[in-house]
């Protein structure tokens, strides 16, 4: 397991604390799962992924991570419609453990994009960990 | 960490290694290392893994009086068990058995193996030397037989898949004659030089090992009984004698989701406190007669042959990897959507993937497309109140998410533990 200080955890993406990352690019939002919540989960082995389309409020389940460990409930940072899920999650769930923030799980339209002001930075983040 | 948690001697070696750890029974152990699961799970099936199984209890049964004690308390009928012949035990054999209460509920199961004319040992689970030893103590009334309870004071390390043999041929003293004859659920050697026994298995610094033909995987492979003094010298021996065969450290996932593709129970979780009754393991179980009567009568004996059990547990395996989490909340609906049951097991066996109706291995063997990728398949064990036939469709559920899953005889196909061993080598 990893410590803490050998976590990844970039600058560049918000958490929620349900360990999902959020990432803005253009007016979309790619959503993942930290690298905290990969390595507390061990191998991911599927991922249960939404339609494109389907619409959700933030904090909404809407799929799930299967682990050798456990399943577990993916819930939106954002509400927003999805517009883009990641197909080669399908074939290659690792993906997730290997690289969390390239291997984003969902890409949706926010209804509105200052929810993402809710969400944590990874200093903020980074406190939460030491709590857990 | 509350203080009735315990550790093995490995521990330490476990948390440097970057395991992820988590309590198992009383003991805290690894669930996996870096590696992770599937790629443990992946290196038995296509070479070899170790295991730290020093949480489970060694007894020792020794006196005139110890066969006739075991006769009485084991479920095996040790006159009748070996080989197709069903020959009685003898000095350097195992077998695979229960000890039951009178009502015929599993208290543990256990290997039993003869290490001298009156002196056995006994192999239960984490936890359970006390308990059994206990049990043994109640049934011994006047026999010659001194019980001894060994927890924590045996280290063990199991070695299982393809390359074992391979391996341990690098780190012992005299390999071609240990591995001469070497059948399955057979031993040689001890775990100490209290008994001349002892010089048959030394490794190549003298270290004495008792070296068993046994595990937990359905793969070929070894237990390796050593002294607590010398479990992380052994540990770190294998995995460098190891290291060209990719030998992998396993955790606890692992074993637990090769255990379940290879349809071998968890003591406690797939058996125990109901009646040991239809289900895949009746070879636990002394033979019956054309006449329904054991060979032997044994504690929980005249409990199994009377009683009625509308209980059935049957394997499933799943059609991709996908599991059910089972909680209070998870059962079993048949096709009509009538809850039938609860779910004992459910692991995924990364090893294996379904190719039309087939459930085909990564495993070397015949009737796999040579591009074949294994993404794992959901298996374990329902325990439901009707029977149902393989091959028929139940749903695991926790009332939320559905997963169709197949009633199965068997799960995971290719696996090696019977084969002779001058093929390993």
């Amino acid at each position: 397991m990893k410590e803490i200080n050998e976590l990844n955890l970039p600058t560049d993406v918000r958490y929620s604390d349900d360990h999902e990352w959020a990432k803005v690019t253009g007016d979309t939002i790619k959503v993942g799962i930290s690298d905290y919540a990969q390595d507390q989960l061990g191998d991911i082995v599927f991922v249960e992924l939404p339609e494109v389309g389907d619409s959700f409020e933030a904090g909404d389940e809407f799929g799930t991570l299967e682990s050798v460990k456990a399943v577990s409930e993916l819930y939106i940072p954002v509400g927003g419609e999805i517009v883009a899920v990641n197909n080669e999650l399908e074939d290659a769930p690792e993906l997730v453990n290997q690289d969390p923030y390239n291997g984003w799980i969902i890409e949706l339209k926010p209804n509105d994009i200052s929810d993402l002001d809710s969400l944590l930075d990874r200093d903020a983040y980074l406190e939460i960990l030491k709590g857990d | 960490m509350s203080a009735e948690i315990k550790s093995t001697l490995l521990h330490q070696w476990h948390v440097e290694n970057g395991a992820n750890m988590a309590a198992f029974g009383a003991y805290d152990m690894p669930l996996w290392y870096p590696q992770g699961a599937k790629g443990e799970h992946l290196a038995v099936i296509n070479s070899a893994g170790l295991f730290d199984t020093s949480h489970m209890a060694v007894l020792t049964i020794e006196g005139d009086g110890a066969r006739v004690l075991l006769q009485n308390c084991f479920s095996k009928d040790l006159e009748h068990c070996l080989g197709l012949k069903k020959g009685p035990l003898t000095k350097g054999r195992s077998a695979y058995g229960l000890f039951l209460a009178p009502e015929g509920h599993v208290l543990d199961d256990s290997i039993v193996s003869q290490v001298a004319d009156s002196f056995y040992m006994v192999v239960v689970n984490a936890g359970m030397g006390k308990g059994v030893a206990e049990y043994l103590a109640e049934y011994k009334e006047t026999l010659e037989a001194e019980i001894t309870d060994l927890t924590d004071k045996v280290g063990k390390i199991d070695i299982q898949g393809r390359n074992s043999a391979k391996i341990l041929a690098r780190v012992l003293k005299d390999s071609d004659q240990v591995f001469s004859s070497f059948p399955y659920f057979s031993f040689k050697g001890w775990y100490d030089k209290s008994l001349d026994i002892a010089q048959t298995v030394l490794l190549t610094d003298d270290t004495p090992i008792m070296l068993s033909r046994t595990g937990y995987t359905g793969e070929f492979g070894f237990e390796i009984f050593v002294s607590p003094e010398k479990l992380v010298s052994v540990w770190k021996m294998l995995l460098d004698a190891g290291a060209d065969y990719s030998l992998q450290p396993c955790g606890l996932a692992a074993r637990d989701s090769l255990r379940a593709g290879a349809v071998l129970p968890l003591s406690h979780q797939d058996i125990g406190d109901w009646p040991f009754a239809n289900n895949p393991w009746p070879f636990a179980l002394a033979d019956k007669g054309e006449d329904g009567i054991f060979t032997k009568e044994f504690i929980g004996s005249k409990a199994l042959i009377s009683l009625y059990s509308p209980d059935h547990t049957l394997p499933f395996a799943g059609f991709d990897p996908r599991k059910m989490v089972v909680s209070d909340k998870s059962y079993v609906t048949d096709g009509g959507g009538t809850n039938v049951g609860v779910i004992l097991t459910c692991a995924t066996d990364m090893a294996i993937g379904r190719v039309g109706d087939e459930i085909v291995s990564v495993a070397p063997g015949d009737g796999k497309p040579e591009d074949f990728v294994p993404r794992g398949l959901s298996c374990g064990f329902i325990k439901v109140v009707r029977s149902f036939d393989p091959g028929d469709i139940v749903v695991l559920t926790d009332g939320k998410r559905k997963i169709k899953v197949e009633i199965r005889e068997d799960v995971r196909p290719d696996r090696t533990a019977r084969r002779p061993i001058k093929e390993m080598l």
